[in-house]
């Protein structure tokens, strides 16, 4: 190969590795097995463990910590089988067992990896109509949150509450009187207005209140007709003519 | 071809995605999902046995209309279209995992691949291949993960049922428990 682009180490048994080749120890491991042509299913744990060792010292792998787990996994092994053991003894297990069938694990998953990338070339080679749009947004997954993260976002709420403002209340009586007094203006001059006309611009609450039972007064009397359209459409107020007041 | 295929046709051409016979037959409230079959099947011949240049595929549970094989390289030269974004090894792995696995939780996940695999199935979700479907029973009832649609339309897979059975692999895997020494 030449003019590498990613870091390579390159060992005295002359196999050349490339740290983005892998996608973590285990994938380091099959690459050491299948290069050395051993058997998975009874691994020369010692001389892997070495190879695995020299490989990620050698990349600088050793800093991963995924790695170093597995290189101290390799050690625990080797040294496992070291440990005497009488012959005929049935009560041994294999120490390499667990890691052999993670690794035939993971070389079944690397397998699935080929078909799917397969799969995912082929379909690539057709296109649909136009461009798809981007899948929508996934929603963001459950809320972790530590106690004291929590109070100090309701800390931060509350510091936003300004200080609580005392008001001191007038008595303003309504003007009823003076709001049917203008209905009735209206009524004269238009045989039909709207809300708007009675209250005015800007109207206070007192204006509305006051307005809003004059309103109701007159058309209790027969004076006017109140109607509205729909929930929260423009009340239209309309003049009363077939009925005459008593 | 019939009013029905016809109708069908439209609707497909219309859509940038695949379409459910489910929601094909909505087109139509007389016509069944039955009728529907039956039309997208004679509207797949009718594309498969004239000249054309794009066919009807069934695909991720549904039909799409998809330009053919032959003409993918033409088609990418002269930037008509993107191709996908191609997945990493990373991924790949992840999304492996997930697909047969399902519902799986993060840790089982690391536990296979043998590292940290939060970020990969973040960007899976954020692709729409993988989503939480539900929560676990165990410790901190985890988040398990399913594939999507958009998985199966990416492979070009019908349904799950089309990707290959784990004891026709090379590697067949034991079953769980520890091996037996011999």
């Amino acid at each position: 190969m030449s003019a590498p682009t990613h870091p390579v180490a390159q060992d005295s048994s002359g196999f050349v590795v490339e740290l983005e080749q892998f996608s973590g120890p285990l994938d380091l491991l099959l690459h050491l097995i299948r290069e050395d042509e051993v058997d998975i299913t009874d691994l020369p744990i010692a001389k892997i463990a070495d190879q695995f060792l020299a490989v990620i010292s050698e990349l600088g792998l050793d800093q991963a910590a995924d790695y170093l787990e597995m290189a101290a996994r390799l050690l625990r092994i080797k040294a496992q089988m070291l440990l005497p053991r009488r012959l005929g003894d049935d009560e041994w297990e294999d120490p390499r067992a667990e890691l052999v069938r993670r690794l035939l694990e993971y070389q079944q998953i690397h397998e699935l990896v080929e078909w799917l990338g397969a799969a995912a070339a082929r379909r690539a080679e057709q296109f649909g109509r136009g461009f798809s749009p981007e899948p929508p947004a996934a929603p963001p997954a459950p809320l972790v949150i530590d106690l004291n993260d929590l109070l100090a976002a309701a800390e931060r709420v509350i510091s936003l509450i300004p200080e609580p403002v005392l008001h001191r209340v007038v008595p303003r009586p309504l003007d009823v009187e003076g709001a049917t007094e203008r209905i009735q203006a209206l009524l004269t001059q238009r045989a039909a207005f709207g809300w708007g006309d009675v209250v005015g611009e800007r109207p206070t609450i007192v204006d509305v209140l006051s307005a809003f039972i004059a309103l109701l007064e007159l058309a209790k009397r027969g004076s006017l007709h109140v109607h509205q359209e729909g929930p929260f459409a423009p009340i239209q107020i309309r003049r009363e003519s077939a009925r005459a007041a008593p | 071809m019939s009013p029905l295929a016809q109708l069908l046709e439209a609707a497909l051409f219309a859509s940038a995605r695949p379409i459910t016979v489910e929601e094909l037959a909505t087109l139509d409230p007389q016509a069944g999902a039955a009728a529907v079959r039956g039309a997208l099947a004679e509207l797949r011949d009718a594309f498969a046995t004239g000249d054309h240049g794009v066919e009807l595929v069934e695909i991720a549970q549904g039909w799409q209309f998809l330009t053919r094989r032959e003409y993918a390289e033409a088609i990418d030269r002269a930037q008509f279209a993107l191709r996908p974004r191609r997945l990493s090894p990373a991924a790949l792995e992840t999304l492996a995992i997930i697909a047969y696995r399902q519902p799986v939780g993060r840790v089982e996940v690391d536990e296979i691949r043998g590292v940290d695999s939060g970020a990969v199935i973040d960007k899976l979700s954020e692709r729409g291949l993988v989503e939480i479907v539900t929560r676990g029973e165990g410790l901190g009832r985890p988040l398990l993960y399913g594939t999507t649609p958009q998985f199966l339309e990416i492979l070009g897979l019908k349904d799950l049922d089309e990707l290959p059975r784990l004891d026709e692999l090379s590697v067949a895997l034991r079953p769980p428990a520890p091996a037996e020494p011999e």
